[in-house]
């Protein structure tokens, strides 16, 4: 970056040009407005543009991605066709909306602890919780963190 | 200097991939199938138990499949790939210094960590493998590589291990080996363990008690030092021991940190070529091609990133040429600038015999299709696996496309191909 040369262009040098190179001539952006009077001491510090996958995946790892089928979550912002981010490094917690395997199918309900008994709540009025007990085959397979969520079908 | 390593491996890697993403195998028999459906490469404990075979075609048991009473797989290295990576990268948090060994194999260095409580810290290991990624994992903790691999056969072995095993007591260590078979011995190829037993060495315990000077006669070096090893005395390198068939893989740490994408590439082009020699030693060729690239995570001012990618190539080959080709589009995918990067490594799975490759691309030259086929390749290192590769491979004469009838979705490579979680009930 900081050798960067300064290029004529015109057609013909164009056509030379490979993307790697073009890797090399991104615009830093500076942290502070460049504005006559005192240098800011932060323009020291050049700043990446924000990397969602970043911002979304806190521990890649162990964070996985599914799509949702169904309706009894909408009420927890929850919707047919949106896709759930996973992690399984976190652990279930009260309140917290949780991919469990349940019956031989993935499923999204919210967790809940009442009197040390669990169970799992949809969200939305049609459907009833479910009791989790000992015989029923439940396992808690990740804590959803994020739902990515389109607000019109494209 | 006290050497201390562990040895963390898959609990039958494959089929274990499968059932992260649909637990209702759990407890089924489950096998995975190598290229075109041919026959079983890997079972889980259950297929073990009902008597199929390494190796069995699959149409002897294609009629279970049917019936439900048994669950194929097509091999879906993509995923398998992606799991194996993960699997890596949480272990790398557990030590400076991880060695992959095989797509499901990995060593750790735990050179100073006698002070800490090893069992616990083996089992804080796998507890945590476990929990991040859903792949069940062995661990076998030993002052030397041999040795690791020692206790890791039993802790898988041992009800009461139940995975862990930790051999650092002399008395222990002594057990172990007995109870180890000369030819369950790493590196103790069918040829050496026959002339072994021949002369009374049936166990790892024999083995050790037979003078350096016997052994140094009548084996290779290698020979020697693992004679060494399962003393106690650390001196193998991983390349001296051929890994499992399932997988070769060559990885070294580089001798200075570098940063530029050509120092890396150069590094990983040799390791390319070296694991494209031990193929044509063995006489097999590799489908599948791994690439991984790691900074030090102990580096405490640098910043961190380790990352692979698995290209599954058109035909299997063992040609420098093209393993190079293919490592370096897999590094370029994967390689990010201003990083020290510490190490990198190639590993090749899906391996077939030399003179059973399906089909053989590079003896006809047909650049058309070469050329085409090159496209479908670059689309699919993409990591998002664009709608594009569909297409592109539609186009592409339909010889080049493998039978895999049993194919599990690319679940986390592939935004098309999410496993579904219903909310219905």
């Amino acid at each position: 970056m900081s050798n960067a040369k300064v290029i004529s262009i015109s057609s013909q040098i164009l056509e030379l040009f490979d993307f790697d190179f073009l890797d090399h001539l991104k615009v830093p952006i500076y942290a502070s407005y460049i504005s006559a009077g005192f240098p800011s001491p932060a323009d020291d510090y050049l700043e990446d543009r924000i990397d969602l996958s970043k911002y979304l995946v806190q521990n890649p790892t162990s964070t996985f991605m599914m799509r949702v089928k169904g309706n009894s979550m909408q009420d927890a912002n929850i919707h047919d066709g949106d896709i759930l981010v996973i992690d399984r490094s976190l652990k279930a917690a009260d309140g917290l909306p949780v991919v469990c395997f349940l019956d031989g199918e993935f499923t999204v309900k919210t967790f809940r602890k009442v009197n040390g008994k669990a169970f799992l709540y949809p969200a939305n009025p049609a459907y009833k919780p479910i009791e989790v007990t000992e015989e029923m085959d439940m396992r808690v397979w990740g804590v959803v963190v994020w739902v990515l969520h389109k607000p019109v079908k494209l | 200097m006290t050497s201390l390593f562990a040895l963390c491996d898959c609990n039958n890697f494959y089929a274990s991939c499968e059932r992260v993403f649909d637990p209702s195998l759990n407890g089924k028999p489950v096998v995975v199938l190598s290229n075109n459906d041919g026959c079983v490469i890997a079972r889980s404990n259950e297929a073990k138990a009902i008597g199929i075979e390494m190796g069995e075609p699959f149409f002897k048991i294609r009629n279970m499949v049917e019936h439900q009473q048994l669950h194929a797989f097509s091999s879906n290295y993509v995923l398998y790939g992606d799991m194996s990576d993960r699997v890596m990268q949480t272990l790398s948090l557990f030590t400076p210094n991880v060695e992959v060994y095989s797509i499901d194999e990995c060593f750790l260095d735990l050179g100073d960590f006698y002070d800490v409580d090893l069992f616990s810290y083996a089992w804080e290991i796998k507890r945590t493998v476990t929990q991040w990624t859903g792949i069940p994992v062995s661990l076998g903790v030993a002052p030397t590589k041999a040795l690791a691999k020692v206790a890791n056969k039993l802790a898988k072995k041992s009800a009461k291990a139940n995975g862990v095993l930790v051999l650092t007591e002399p008395y222990h260590i002594e057990r172990a080996l007995e109870a180890t078979k000369i030819e369950d011995v790493w590196g103790i190829g069918r040829q050496y363990a026959k002339f072994l037993k021949n002369h009374k060495i049936d166990t790892a315990l024999d083995f050790i008690n037979a003078s350096e000077n016997w052994i140094r006669k009548h084996m290779t070096v290698v020979g020697v030092r693992l004679h060494r090893e399962l003393r106690g005395e650390s001196c193998l390198e991983l390349d001296e021991v051929a890994p499992p068939k399932k997988g070769i893989c060559t990885s070294r740490s580089f001798g200075k940190k570098l940063t530029s994408f050509d120092d890396v590439l150069e590094a990983t082009a040799s390791y390319a070529a070296k694991c494209a020699r031990k193929l044509r030693n063995q006489r097999s060729c590799a489908k599948v091609v791994t690439v991984f690239v790691q900074t030090n995570p102990f580096s405490e001012n640098d910043r961190q990133y380790y990352n692979s990618k698995t290209i599954c190539m058109p035909v299997a080959t063992n040609s420098d040429i093209e393993l190079i080709h293919y490592a370096t589009i897999a590094l370029k995918a994967i390689f990010k600038p201003h990083y020290w990067y510490k190490k990198s490594g190639v590993i090749v799975t899906e391996i077939v015999p030399e003179h059973q490759i399906q089909f053989d691309l590079l003896d006809t030259v047909d650049r058309d299709k070469h050329t085409s086929l090159m496209k479908v390749m670059d689309t699919l290192t993409d990591r998002f696996g664009r709608s594009k590769v569909q297409v592109a491979v539609q186009g592409i004469d339909k010889s080049w496309i493998l039978k895999s009838d049993y194919k599990s979705p690319c679940y986390t490579t592939r935004i098309t191909e999410l496993p579904i979680v219903y909310s219905q009930k």
